[in-house]
């Protein structure tokens, strides 16, 4: 069990299992679509944003592993009631911290941190990120479906 | 009767002969640890593992003969276009081909099935006709028709497959009609191990007057593939999947085809002369072989497939058969576990998924044990869509894998359940 802990830890799991702000969102203003071609994981994100650029509410849905479906659902959690800004923010420091550029990890992050032991199995990073490229493709109402493929197989 | 008896004592695998721990070490990368574990090489379908003999032959061109073929009067030269050539009639061996000039060497299977598509496929195919695949097709048995059709304005027919992943044949029979001018199909099934009838097939095919392409990619390492007893017009499979190097496949076309196709590449080596007027191209093979080819891929090739002949294709697939059974009890075992894929005729895959928990989380799992599968769609996304899946684990077996292996699988599979569950 304990070699596998640092990578599904027990919040992972419980978001896993018990996915937080999953389903439809009356009202929303932003949208985007995620899908990851290599392993088929698919999210649907719905976001409400104020015309403070507050994020007053986030939904998602969509299929996928335990990584990417916790990963939706913990960033649902972060990100409520959070500027649009900030929540980019975040982004980006999530994704310095799943890709292991960043040598502390930011303590913003807060409960985002057990994501980091993703940086130490690479083929679960894409896992860990679509959701929040899918965030950031709505704040910016992209119409493309975001991949995670750029081209390259890995 | 004489002869029947003599052909049962050929297929007959000489058992006593086989020695698993023994052919384990012509294989040098079983050896080593991954994650500090032995390494448990369960992904051969993707690819298998190269035999010494087969590394050593490559090796050998390189530093002993390297040189191109078909051009040069210098020794070298000779000794390589000897060397490739010779592949050739050992390729045509193995597929019981007629001729050896009926055998063309590509990039792989995906490069013949293109090769086919773009070529007897353009010539022969036209608006309203129709082509016809199955459910269980790789991706690259799909795609390349679909832009064919999508060209000529031609319709691709899929036959269904039942829920133990068995070709509907009588479902399959309906779907031609006057229109229908190729049927193309796998041999064996990637995703779910399933081998077709194809001999059933061709010959309702033919009596259409429909030709028929097999893709061979995931049944030359485990079956006899006989191309005159099967009656195909093409057939093609992959290097890399008999234990061979990547980047050299075969294509097989019934001679008479393949002189009437038009070319598909351009270049040196497939033309008899050229001036600015007229280029006037090479008889096949050499016609659809443009350019400097992999030499040492293809030499790679031959020494794989006298590998395969060494150990004997009967011995391979009576162990793997026992591996198959054996598995499948082992993994049937584990509470949760569906088997993918349970046709009666079925070679060296166990595709499989385990309650609600992801494929992908699995091959992370197991992956630390030491145990590579492949989790995933497989190129098969319509397969998943059929079993109404994301995606299934695939352990995929080979002639050197044990009961051990088998045994380290389940122990892994069981972890991913206590990790989940």
């Amino acid at each position: 069990m304990s070699e596998f802990s640092d990578l599904y830890q027990d919040q992972i799991l419980d978001h896993q299992k018990n996915p937080r702000n999953f389903g439809e969102l009356a009202g929303a203003n932003h949208h985007a679509d995620g899908f990851n071609p290599l392993c088929g994981d698919k999210i649907s994100l719905n976001l409400k944003v104020d015309a403070k650029g507050i994020i007053e509410d986030i939904k998602f849905k969509g299929s996928g592993c335990a990584i990417s479906k916790a990963s939706a659902s913990m960033m649902t959690v972060a990100l409520k009631g959070k500027k649009s800004g900030e929540a980019e923010k975040i982004f980006h420091q999530f994704h310095d911290m799943v890709m292991g550029k960043s040598a502390k990890t930011p303590a913003e992050l807060g409960k985002l941190k057990v994501f980091a032991g993703v940086r130490e199995f690479p083929a679960r990073v894409k896992c860990a990120s679509l959701a929040w490229h899918t965030m950031e493709a709505a704040l910016h109402d992209k119409q493309e479906v975001v991949t995670t493929d750029d081209g390259i197989k890995e | 009767m004489k002869t029947k008896v003599k052909n049962q004592k050929t297929l007959q695998p000489k058992a006593a002969t086989f020695n698993v721990r023994k052919v384990r070490k012509d294989f040098p990368i079983l050896k080593q640890k991954v994650h500090g574990k032995t390494l448990v090489y369960l992904d051969n379908a993707a690819t298998t593992q190269k035999p010494l003999a087969v590394i050593e032959a490559m090796d050998t061109y390189y530093r002993e003969y390297n040189s191109n073929i078909h051009r040069g009067l210098h020794l070298l030269s000779e000794k390589a276009t000897g060397a490739y050539e010779a592949v050739r009639v050992k390729v045509q061996k193995f597929l019981n081909a007629k001729e050896s000039r009926e055998i063309i060497f590509t990039r792989g299977t995906t490069e013949g099935i293109n090769l086919v598509a773009q070529t007897w496929g353009r010539q022969n195919v036209g608006a309203g006709d129709e082509i016809i695949v199955t459910t269980m097709e790789h991706h690259s048995n799909i795609v390349p028709w679909q832009m064919l059709c999508g060209e000529k304005g031609a319709q691709l027919k899929v036959a269904p497959i039942n829920d133990a992943g068995e070709l509907m044949v009588d479902e399959l029979k309906k779907l031609f009609t006057r229109q229908t001018k190729l049927l193309s199909i796998t041999h064996v099934s990637n995703a779910l191990g399933t081998i077709n009838p194809l001999a059933e097939i061709t010959s309702f095919a033919h009596s259409k007057g429909v030709k028929v392409l097999v893709d061979g990619a995931q049944a030359v390492p485990h079956l006899t593939a006989d191309v005159q007893k099967m009656d195909c017009d093409f057939y093609v499979f992959s290097g890399h999947k008999v234990y061979g190097p990547t980047g050299v496949g075969v294509l097989f076309g019934r001679y008479s085809l393949l002189e009437t196709m038009p070319p598909w590449q351009g270049g040196g080596d497939m033309i008899l002369s050229v001036t600015f007027e007229k280029t006037i191209y090479s008889k096949p093979p050499n016609k659809f072989e443009a350019g400097t080819p992999a030499i040492a891929e293809v030499i790679g090739l031959g020494a794989a497939l006298d590998y395969v002949a060494k150990i004997g294709l009967a011995n391979i697939a009576a162990h793997e058969n026992s591996l198959l059974e054996y598995g499948t009890r082992k993994l049937l075992e584990i509470p949760r576990l569906k088997l993918i894929g349970t046709a009666g005729h079925k070679a060296g895959v166990l595709s499989f998924t385990l309650g609600d928990i992801h494929p992908h989380d699995i091959g992370t799992i197991v992956d630390r044990q030491g145990v590579a599968i492949r989790v995933g769609h497989h190129c098969a996304q319509p397969v998943m869509d059929r079993f109404q899946i994301p995606a299934t684990a695939r352990a995929s077996l080979a002639l050197y894998n044990t009961r051990g292996e088998i045994d380290a699988l389940a122990k892994a599979v069981r972890k991913a359940k206590e990790v989940f569950e």
